[in-house]
């Protein structure tokens, strides 16, 4: 049978892209010997700064939820004048090229702004600080998070809330009752999207706060004092932890068949 | 009893104007239309799920125009159930009942009375997603009715259903009613829904009521072209009228004695004209010769085109009629109507 050439172009591009994505990945995995691969884990430093990563991701996650599930509901169920202004506002994070998103935080957590007054009155520093990390991944993370979660709300019958108001529940008891049940799997996927990009982010850490020092920042220090052969057995220990950690997530969330 | 006055809601792109309907206590009232027309519109003013722009609402005297849908008491079942998918049948029947102050022990007579009525003994503990159309309608109208709502609001209960559903929860709706004896107010688009459960129906159109009245009066005595459409008239000719006489282009209809001044047209239902080789009435008026132009069999009954000196004509008859006549296309027969089923508007 012949194939047209359409097709031929779409199965070759798919395949030019999937083997561009796994290739250097499967090479760097691959690449350190089994002995490096349990030097580095014996490394407190490397544990260190992985545990610090996943960590403080994870506390970026739990403050996107915390706030951002409130908003995200608000976008989803609302319309209002200037909606659309705000949800690009909530996308520019993604846009803001990383270096000036630590900038941008800096230049309000300074000692010049009256913010930064503020803060320092309520004993918090960004610079240098764990804090300033955890500000830094919400920062970065929150997009995935509200946009995730936003498409999660909408795909909830708005039907199914006015039902239950109209049976007596309250705005909160219909959403606790009827809209959380079936939300809180998108809000997991919505946290696992926010903590990977939290995870993954470089740029701006390194502008706010080289240390304490996250995984990503120890990688970079490997690999130009040392060069790549001593920063790709933590990069792939990062990989390997955080995949984990995700498929856990995920496997907590998935959805049962019957409910489909 | 639901009464709206001046009720008037503004949304982007569409406006409910000054809706004013009293839907009496016990009443079985449908609300007619065609899709966006604004029907849902007026149902979720009603349940309290949009602001309303100006107006009263009032639910067995009572003004409920600005408070939270929760404490109307009105009762709500859609077109698609919405159902709560990760409630099994039992909790969703049971959902509203913490809010009323009642728990399932207390209530459980009446609870178990609401469940033998809908026959959901069987399917209490089952899944709500698996269930069928007609089982998930009767699931929310049992969920609708466990916290004993003064009115009930259905929104094309029925559009959603298969065939043979769709008549069996047309007759649960019919006997519900008539042994309860509950307020209900219907949306549909269905014309033979109203007539088959309602004693009182409104016909809505782009957001303004064009008719409301029994459903026979809006049936036999629309007072809008839009209505007379809407009915079913499919004969709708502007027309010039002289007292008993009516005169669309050259054709001269006979019509019922009335004041005629301010009327522009007449209308003739399909099913009122009568199709024959010869002329077979015993009326000496109304009598034309037509071209038989297309004929569309529609299964039970079938729609015949005609052509009266160029003015079309639509008839209904029986295909099993239409067999044994053997009319062919492009044959001349005899067309005929009585005087007083020439209706003007």
């Amino acid at each position: 049978m012949k194939i047209e050439p359409f097709l031929w172009l779409m199965i070759s591009c798919s395949l030019l892209i999937i083997a561009f994505i796994l290739l250097p990945l499967i090479e760097m995995v691959l690449q350190p010997t089994a002995a490096a691969m349990v030097e580095t884990f014996q490394d407190a430093d490397v544990l260190r700064s992985i545990f610090f990563s996943v960590s403080a991701s994870a506390a970026a996650a739990l403050i996107s939820f915390v706030l951002g599930t409130p908003f995200a509901y608000l976008l989803a169920r609302r319309t209002f004048p200037g909606k659309k202004i705000m949800e690009s506002i909530v996308d520019l994070p993604i846009m803001i090229p990383h270096p000036v998103v630590g900038i941008a935080l800096l230049s309000i957590a300074g000692r010049n702004h009256w913010i930064g007054q503020l803060l320092q009155k309520m004993g918090i520093t960004l610079m240098g600080t764990a804090t300033g990390i955890i500000a830094v991944m919400t920062f970065v993370g929150l997009p995935f998070y509200i946009n995730t979660v936003k498409t999660g709300f909408e795909a909830i019958p708005v039907r199914a809330e006015n039902v239950a108001r109209s049976l007596g529940a309250s705005r909160s008891g219909a959403f606790f009752r009827v809209t959380f049940p079936l939300a809180w799997r998108s809000m997991v996927v919505g946290m696992i999207m926010c903590m990977a990009r939290a995870i993954s982010e470089f740029g701006a850490i390194v502008i706010v706060a080289y240390h304490p020092m996250v995984a990503s920042v120890m990688i970079y220090e490997r690999f130009t004092a040392y060069g790549i052969k001593y920063s790709q057995p933590v990069a792939v220990w990062l990989i390997l932890i955080c995949l984990f950690l995700f498929l856990l997530l995920r496997f907590f969330s998935i959805q049962p068949k019957s409910t489909t | 009893m639901i009464q709206l006055r001046d009720l008037s809601v503004k949304l982007p792109g569409f406006t409910l104007k000054e809706i004013n309907l009293t839907v009496e206590k016990g009443e079985f009232f449908t609300l007619l239309g065609p899709t966006g027309a604004g029907k849902t519109l007026i149902l979720e003013s009603i349940s309290g799920m949009i602001p309303i722009h100006r107006g009263t609402i009032t639910i067995n005297g009572k003004d409920v125009s600005k408070m939270p849908p929760e404490r109307r008491g009105v009762g709500i079942v859609y077109q698609d159930s919405a159902l709560f998918p990760h409630l099994n049948v039992r909790k969703n029947i049971f959902f509203g009942l913490r809010y009323h102050g009642k728990t399932v022990r207390q209530s459980g007579k009446a609870l178990d009375a609401i469940i033998e009525w809908f026959s959901l003994e069987h399917l209490l503990d089952r899944s709500v997603v698996n269930l069928s159309g007609g089982e998930k309608q009767r699931v929310a109208m049992a969920r609708a009715l466990a916290v004993d709502p003064s009115v009930l609001l259905l929104d094309e209960p029925l559009s959603a259903l298969d065939p043979g559903f769709r008549e069996e929860i047309r007759d649960i709706l019919k006997t519900l009613h008539e042994e309860t004896g509950i307020t209900v107010l219907m949306v549909t688009h269905d014309f033979v829904e109203a007539h088959y459960l309602a004693q009182r129906t409104a016909v809505l159109n782009a957001g303004l009521i064009e008719q409301a009245g029994t459903v026979a009066d809006v049936f036999y005595r629309p007072s809008t072209p839009f209505v007379a459409r809407f009915v079913g008239m499919k004969n709708i000719f502007p027309a010039k009228f002289d007292k008993d006489v009516a005169w669309v282009d050259d054709l001269q209809f006979t019509i019922p004695h009335s004041d005629n001044r301010f009327r522009k047209y007449v209308a003739i239902r399909p099913e009122d004209i009568c199709v024959s080789r010869t002329n077979i009435s015993k009326i000496a008026t109304n009598i034309f010769n037509a071209t038989v132009m297309r004929i569309f069999n529609k299964g039970i009954f079938s729609d015949i085109r005609l052509d009266v000196s160029g003015t079309v004509f639509q008839a209904i008859l029986p295909t099993s009629a239409l067999y044994r006549m053997n009319f062919a296309e492009g044959e001349t027969v005899c067309i005929t109507f009585t005087p007083e089923r020439v209706h003007v508007i």
